[in-house]
């Protein structure tokens, strides 16, 4: 098999067009007879809505039409529902409260949707919106997970605001443990609420049509079947067939965009009424009120150490916030996705974690960039470093003291970790951050009057959850397997069709490399469809760096099936056995002989069957597959931050950054070193800069760019980056996934630095230049 | 109310009736259909929008289209050679993966191409300075860096 273009840093078959402005986003399509969607959103956070009166938004210039929940429940719209079926401690189902697309009786959050205005013109449906008369009976409220409990119930099928208490691992022997061990080290703290900001807002635009009771949406999506999958089977009752979902190109997601939301269902709802093409993009402002936000943990976490600082046993309890509804696969995220992932790179023999999710009037929160397992990273690597310092032990050391070595190996949560070398990836990020030299460089940076520290954080991620089976009996109400077609043209050109969705990935570029590789072809001799389900057979979607390893898979085992087929087209050509057949570069041959025919010989002779064995072979040469995964894959990696804190204004720089990943193999690395690079920016957003604040009574504080800062090109360095390789053992390109690694590594790397830098225990993200401040002059 | 605007778009007279109240990106978008110029924020924060109006390059969602009568705008459609060759400034961008998504990409360009007019060899810093109103969310920037100081030495090399 010729590997020249596995591992070859590739240019992006994509680039062209986004450079050229000839990008096609949602918010780009234009369909004759146009109109456009604007909602009223509540102010409120919490309110009985007494009545909407929409006469005078109806009268208003360019109006076509004015919904409320009122018009959609007489419809029999449904609710969203969600992904993920959670069974609590006591074998009860979670509490899933109604989550109507339009407010019906009450808003629960600021911004909750209660009427959508359609009209000629997207100014003009803004302008009616403002026209209409929400009498709205304002109630208490309640924004933080820390006192959802003791807060106004938000929905009557939760009294105390739980949606589930849920635990997973051994307690009695976790307690047993500490009972003996020689050193607890104990932190509580906020893993801080995250607003995503794909810098493309969310948008859709919906239409019917009469001709033949279609529908199609294109919308900003990361998973367009599954949105069409949701919409249909569960929301709105339409035959799927009928039902066509476009994801164009999409300006990012990070979560954001794999959930089905109700803009989309009101908008898809009212392009059927009307008959016309329905359109919505959110405003920067909408974003922050309505998307899914990340995150939102209180936590307590205890690690049981004994004397020579080996971990006995780690104790987690944390409540996540739901807000004010349950999103697509909210459930999933501090359960499945959380908990599991306590081990990191560790043998701590016993784990136990209690997780009680909370309903507050917040938007939802759902999977962002990492998606639980950021969260269980920082609660590990805080915690480790922590104990390090309290045990006067060399952080390092102590990781190394306690890193898994035996693969494969199954953690006292659940998971069972296929390969890894953990080992490999710290000393090469050691070496590379050369910590050797940092005592020389604290030195210096202190006679500059700064204060440096540096801070590791080793993390572990489980990607591509899987298998389907197991995660049923989990709870999960969708498939995890991908699916991929090979469609070999006469010309031997082929079009891949993938259910992976890019919204910045590079698929277009990186699953071509893998089929042009293995069948032997040019890369521009293959492209790459994705994002549209009446293009692609079916497809789960793109998020936790799931892409390569599925949706890659399901595009091998395509291949395999169009070789397979070649081999016997041109064992009919060669007059030879099929057994005799190789498949090389390109090229059929009898083995040990000169006779060959090409790739495209044989694709044509599939095409044109004249001397072709039609009595036991099909014309045609296009295979599909379905890819179902035994097990997830484990990508790990050992950051080092390196921060320098100014004492007199309390602002850290991000002086230096190292890190070194072990994706197994990389098919395109710059690629990968581009989704690291925006992983590791996206935790440091969350470390120094991020924090979405709702105040007591439920307004969001942080509704804009300018009160909510993600990073700026001034707040990160050049990063430092590498790669070690442990091929995953499961699937045949041997590779794990990259995309949300940088996420999940980096908020623990640079507050392990900035504690170290400022000697104080713990500090609360985003360590802002005031909460830094603070704290220096506490201590 | 409506009122007649004209101005030069890539070189090319345009002129239309629009509301007094839209805004030059707009303009851009929905009556000129030249949508690489994207939507990102409702705060002048993000960039995504940054044409140039008159050789220097501003935020098109700040100012109405009216304040434009009779300018000379460059989009980001305008950049390439007319036989499609990528400009220099394009074409280190994609030879340093500064891009991913894609959205924020024609803002960062075209304000990179006002920049480099005066920064032939610009260092890292003065690189990541030039960014404060251009926000991207996926590279993580460290690409976009590379890619404007490699874009700005092309530009002056080719001169």
């Amino acid at each position: 098999m010729t590997s020249s273009l596995i591992g070859a840093r590739v240019p992006r078959k994509e680039d062209y067009r986004f450079l050229t402005g000839a990008g096609q986003y949602t918010d780009d399509v234009a369909l004759p007879g146009q109109t456009y969607a604007a909602f009223l959103r509540s102010p409120h956070a919490h309110a009985v809505l007494r009545s909407v009166k929409t006469d005078k938004a109806r009268r208003a210039p360019g109006v076509v039409a004015v919904y409320t929940g009122a018009d959609l429940a007489a419809a029999k719209v449904g609710g969203l529902p969600c992904g993920w079926l959670i069974t609590d401690v006591k074998g009860q189902p979670m509490k899933e409260p109604p989550f109507p697309a339009l407010a019906q009786g009450k808003v629960r959050h600021v911004g909750e949707r209660v009427a959508v205005v359609v009209a000629e013109t997207a100014a003009q449906a803004r302008d009616a919106a403002e026209l209409i008369e929400v009498d709205y009976q304002a109630l208490p409220a309640v924004a933080s997970a820390a006192q959802a409990k003791k807060g106004p119930a938000l929905h009557e099928i939760a009294p105390d605001n739980t949606c589930y208490v849920w635990a997973l691992g051994d307690k009695s022997a976790v307690d047993a443990a500490f009972a003996k061990a020689a050193h607890v080290t104990k932190l509580e703290f906020v893993n801080n609420r995250l607003i995503p900001n794909a810098i493309e807002p969310r948008a859709v635009n919906a239409v019917y049509s009469r001709a033949d009771d279609s529908t199609t949406l294109y919308v900003a999506s990361q998973n367009p079947h599954v949105e069409r999958l949701l919409m249909t089977a569960f929301v709105l009752g339409l035959p799927e067939n009928k039902v066509r979902v476009v994801a164009p190109d999409v300006g990012g997601g990070f979560g954001s965009k794999i959930y089905l939301y109700a803009e989309d269902v009101a908008c898809t709802w009212a392009a059927r009424q009307l008959a016309r093409p329905v359109k919505w993009t959110a405003e920067r402002s909408e974003a922050f009120l309505s998307d899914a936000h990340g995150r939102d943990h209180v936590t307590v976490a205890e690690l049981a150490l004994d004397k020579d600082g080996k971990f006995l046993a780690l104790r987690v309890r944390t409540t996540a916030n739901m807000g004010a509804y349950l999103s697509t696969f909210a459930s999933c995220i501090p359960t499945i996705l959380y908990a599991t992932l306590l081990a990191g790179q560790y043998t701590t023999p016993a784990i136990y974690c209690e997780v009680t999710a909370v309903f507050t009037n917040t938007a939802p929160v759902d999977a962002y960039r990492g998606a639980g397992r950021p969260e269980a990273t920082y609660v590990v690597e805080r915690l480790v470093e922590t104990a390090a310092r309290e045990m006067k032990m060399d952080a390092a050391e102590l990781r190394r003291k306690n890193f898994i070595r035996q693969f494969p190996y199954q953690t006292p949560v659940a998971l069972c970790y296929d390969t890894g070398n953990y080992e490999a990836t710290l000393d090469a990020a050691m070496n590379i951050a050369d910590v050797a030299g940092f005592k020389d460089r604290r030195e210096q940076s202190l006679r500059r009057g700064k204060l440096r520290g540096l801070g590791y954080a080793c993390y572990i991620e489980a990607c591509g959850i899987a298998p389907s089976n197991v995660a049923g009996s989990l709870g999960a109400r969708a498939g995890l397997f991908e699916a991929g077609e090979i469609r070999v043209h006469p010309t031997g050109t082929v079009t891949v069709f993938t259910g992976s969705h890019s919204h910045g990935q590079g698929h277009e570029t990186t699953f071509a490399q893998v089929v042009a590789d293995r069948l032997g072809l040019g890369i521009e001799q293959v492209d790459i469809v994705h994002g549209d389900t009446s293009k692609v057979l079916f497809g789960m979607g793109t998020y936790g760096s799931r892409s390569i390893a599925v949706g890659g898979t399901a595009i091998v085992k395509a291949l395999d099936k169009i070789v397979a087929k070649g081999k016997k087209i041109a064992a009919h050509l060669l007059e030879a056995s099929e057994g005799d057949i190789e498949y090389d570069k390109g090229v059929f041959k009898v083995a040990g002989t000169d006779k060959k025919k090409t790739f495209g010989e044989v694709a044509f002779a599939a095409y044109v069957p004249h001397n072709y064995p039609l009595d036991k072979l099909e014309p045609g040469l296009n295979e599909n597959a379905f890819y179902d995964p035994t097990n997830f894959t484990f990508p790990a990696g050992s950051y080092v931050c390196e921060v320098e804190v100014d004492r007199d204004t309390g602002t850290t720089q991000i002086v230096s950054f190292t890190a070194v990943d072990d994706f197994g193999k990389v098919i395109n690395p710059m690629i990968v070193e581009g989704q690291v690079h925006g992983g590791i920016t996206q935790g440091v957003g969350q470390a120094l800069t991020e924090g979405c604040a709702y105040d007591e009574t439920g307004q969001l504080i942080t509704g804009s760019l300018t009160d909510y800062c993600i990073p700026r090109a001034s707040d990160v360095p050049m990063f430092k980056i590498d790669t070690r390789e442990t091929p995953c053992t499961h699937n045949p390109l041997g590779v794990k996934g990259c995309g949300e690694a940088g996420a999940i590594g980096a908020p623990a790397a640079v507050m392990n630095a900035i504690t170290d830098a400022l000697g104080v225990k713990d500090l609360p993200m985003p360590a802002t230049a005031q909460t830094v401040w603070r704290a220096m002059h506490r201590a | 109310m409506s009122v007649r605007v004209s101005m030069k778009v890539n070189g090319k007279p345009v002129s239309a009736d629009i509301e007094e109240r839209t805004l030059l990106v707009t303009f851009i978008r929905e009556n000129l259909r030249l949508t690489g110029t994207h939507v990102g924020c409702d705060t002048a924060q993000c960039g995504a929008c940054t044409v140039h109006l008159n050789g220097k390059s501003i935020k098109s969602c700040s100012i109405v289209a009216m304040q434009a009568e009779g300018g000379d705008i460059l989009t980001i459609e305008g950049v390439a050679r007319p036989d499609g060759t990528l400009h220099p400034m394009q074409a280190a961008f994609k030879e340093n993966h500064g891009l991913q998504c894609g959205f924020c990409t024609p803002g960062m360009v075209m304000n990179a191409l006002d920049f480099a007019k005066s920064h032939p060899s610009p260092s890292e810093q003065e690189v990541r300075e030039s960014l404060e109103g251009n926000l991207c969310r996926c590279t993580g920037y460290h690409n976009i860096v590379k890619s404007i100081m490699a874009g700005a030495r092309a530009m002056a090399a080719s001169k």
